[in-house]
């Protein structure tokens, strides 16, 4: 068979897809996360319902939206209403089975910073634009997947802010914090695939990407990652890639062209 | 029933300086951008804005120095822009006061104004340190009336002591100035697609000024009630502003455009770059109708103006060009 080509970017939209199972009702933020929901609903979940916090309900998004708040979610949506309606009784009300979130820095434990960098929260370093939904979605939501870019300084020991809370401390500390659900499931990198212990909630290597090894994945990690189990990551299906280039992204708004290509033998 | 239509630049004088405001919208969709404008040409000071995900809305009156305390949850163009440059400038420079809530908490705590009760209880934010970190002080907090003596409270639920809840304390403003598709010189309001919180926002606030693509008759929104959100006896004055919400989109209406917000964000980068962008689009203008000429006039309006079929314009090019 043919080799396959893909970029890091179509991989890692290609394994957030992966993590939404048919018929489930996702919470999709902007960038990736769209790319994935759009991609899993044009392929393996064509029954998945995408909510946007902005007020929408089962959009079947025909171009990407660059906002939750874009007038494209409005396409083919069952139901268009405010925030609050979707806050109060989807998310909060535990209808939603999965949730996409991402931050500047992830810890060990899948808690999640995306307000600000620096030890004194009144007197941030570098700002970043806030929680919006992320904390609300990281509390109520049946599960989370995390998607980010993968260095070192963002995934410290300890993030400088919890925007949004994952496993807390590790154990059984989400639950003892009063949180009723939830938690993060996976960590989609630009360098592999972290899944969580479920015992201790430590974030553990579930695969790296083609190219790169377990080792110099854990060496791009601030904390110990257990690498024992981690294989590779499954690439990408020739139809995944010719649907999210196509069909999800065009424009190559989210999928930069001038990515390096990573091309593998398909089995 | 009184006509409630007023001229813009009228209506934005009823702003005094140190307000207290919400604007209706979500990040690049139905911000009342005119109106605005209007604001940061008359040089308002020290506003107190209330937000859950504004974005260009605020960050240009925070880059033009209108505004001194906001609470707010996010404030960015999402993939045109992850992080507004102005209010990322002012809160690195120790120029601006914030707390931080989420959008559930915020939109929850305009909620709450709007039904005359002093907070609501959520099941966000537990854990998280949005609850556990408050950036204005106690002192900053006594200083002002009109921010809550506390950010948040936990409590036990009084019906079952292992049931926890946050309680988000209620929003009022003296202002909500939101931007519609279609208004009555009553006060009745059609939105179309999404409302985001609109309605809270408006519902919690003293005066409320509606700025419309169009000006309609009442018997035209009253064929469907249903689609009217708010009652018109809440709305104070309206102000029929067409493409009032550019840069940003009107859904039905017209698509934002990238370009204008492209030179947006390139210009808020720096400080001289953005007063040459407020030189050129707001104090060099004296008039909406004279901002939609020096962004690109009916040429631009033609490439931006919605497809019925879809609301939006589906061949409208979004890449950024970096």
């Amino acid at each position: 068979m043919a080799d396959i080509r893909y970029t890091l970017t179509e991989l890692m939209a290609v394994t957030a897809a992966r993590e939404i199972q048919d018929g489930e009702v996702v919470f999709a933020g902007t960038g990736l996360p769209m790319l994935g929901a759009m991609l899993a609903q044009r392929t393996h979940a064509p029954h998945c319902c995408i909510i946007f916090e902005a007020g929408t309900v089962a959009s079947q998004l025909a171009h990407l939206p660059m906002s939750v708040g874009d007038p494209r979610v409005m396409r083919g949506a069952a139901m268009a209403a405010g925030l609050s309606e979707v806050f109060t009784y989807v998310l909060q009300a535990g209808r939603v089975d999965v949730g996409f979130l991402s931050g500047a820095q992830i810890d060990r434990f899948g808690n999640i910073n995306s307000t600000a960098i620096g030890s004194d929260a009144r007197h941030p370093q570098v700002r970043f634009s806030g929680s919006g939904g992320s904390c609300d979605i990281a509390c109520l939501a049946q599960r989370t997947v995390i998607i980010a870019q993968h260095e070192k300084r963002r995934f410290p020991e300890k993030v400088d802010y919890v925007t949004s809370p994952g496993w807390l401390a590790g154990g059984d500390s989400r639950r003892k914090a009063g949180l009723v659900r939830g938690g993060p499931s996976v960590v989609v990198t630009t360098k592999g695939v972290m899944r969580f212990r479920s015992d201790t909630r430590a974030m553990y290597l579930a695969s790296f990407h083609a190219g790169l090894t377990a080792q110099a994945v854990a060496d791009d990690t601030g904390f110990p990652l257990d690498i024992e189990a981690a294989v590779e990551t499954p690439a990408p299906t020739p139809d995944e890639v010719r649907i999210l280039r196509e069909a999800v992204d065009p424009e190559r708004i989210f999928l930069k062209s001038n990515q390096q290509i990573i091309q593998v033998h398909s089995e | 029933m009184a006509d409630k239509i007023i001229g813009l630049a009228e209506a934005a004088a009823l702003v005094p300086d140190g307000a207290t405001l919400s604007f209706g919208g979500f990040t690049t969709q139905r911000h009342p951008m005119a109106f605005i404008y209007e604001l940061v040409r008359l040089r308002r000071r020290d506003l107190y804005l209330f937000g859950h995900s504004p974005g260009g809305d605020w960050d240009i009156l925070i880059g033009a120095g209108c505004v001194k305390r906001v609470e707010l949850a996010y404030e960015a163009d999402e993939a045109f822009n992850t992080i507004g440059p102005r209010w990322r400038l002012a809160v690195q420079r120790g120029q601006i006061e914030w707390e931080d809530y989420s959008n559930f908490a915020m939109v929850s705590r305009f909620t709450a104004g709007a039904m005359g009760i002093p907070f609501m209880p959520i099941r966000s934010l537990l854990g998280s340190d949005v609850l556990a970190c408050q950036t204005l002080s106690d002192q900053q907090r006594a200083a002002d009336p009109r921010t809550s003596p506390r950010k948040l409270h936990v409590m036990a639920s009084p019906f079952c002591a292992a049931d926890c809840v946050v309680l988000v304390p209620a929003i009022h403003t003296e202002f909500a100035v939101l931007h519609a598709q279609k208004a009555t010189e009553h006060g009745t309001v059609r939105i179309e697609g999404q409302t985001f919180a609109d309605v809270q926002q408006a519902l919690c606030a003293d005066t409320v000024i509606v700025t419309a693509e169009e000006i309609v008759e009442e018997e035209e929104l009253r064929r469907e009630p249903e689609r009217n959100p708010l009652p018109y006896f809440a709305v104070t004055h309206v102000c029929h502003v067409p493409f009032g919400a550019h840069p940003y989109a009107v859904f039905n209406y017209y698509d934002y455009d990238p370009r204008q917000l492209k030179l947006y964000h390139e210009a808020a980068k720096e400080d001289t770059t953005f007063e040459r962008y407020l030189d050129q689009f707001v104090y060099g203008v004296r008039r909406h109708a004279e901002y939609l000429e020096a962004m690109g006039g009916a040429a631009q309006i033609e490439r931006l103006r919605a497809d019925p079929a879809y609301g939006y314009r589906p061949d409208l090019r979004r890449r950024r060009l970096d």
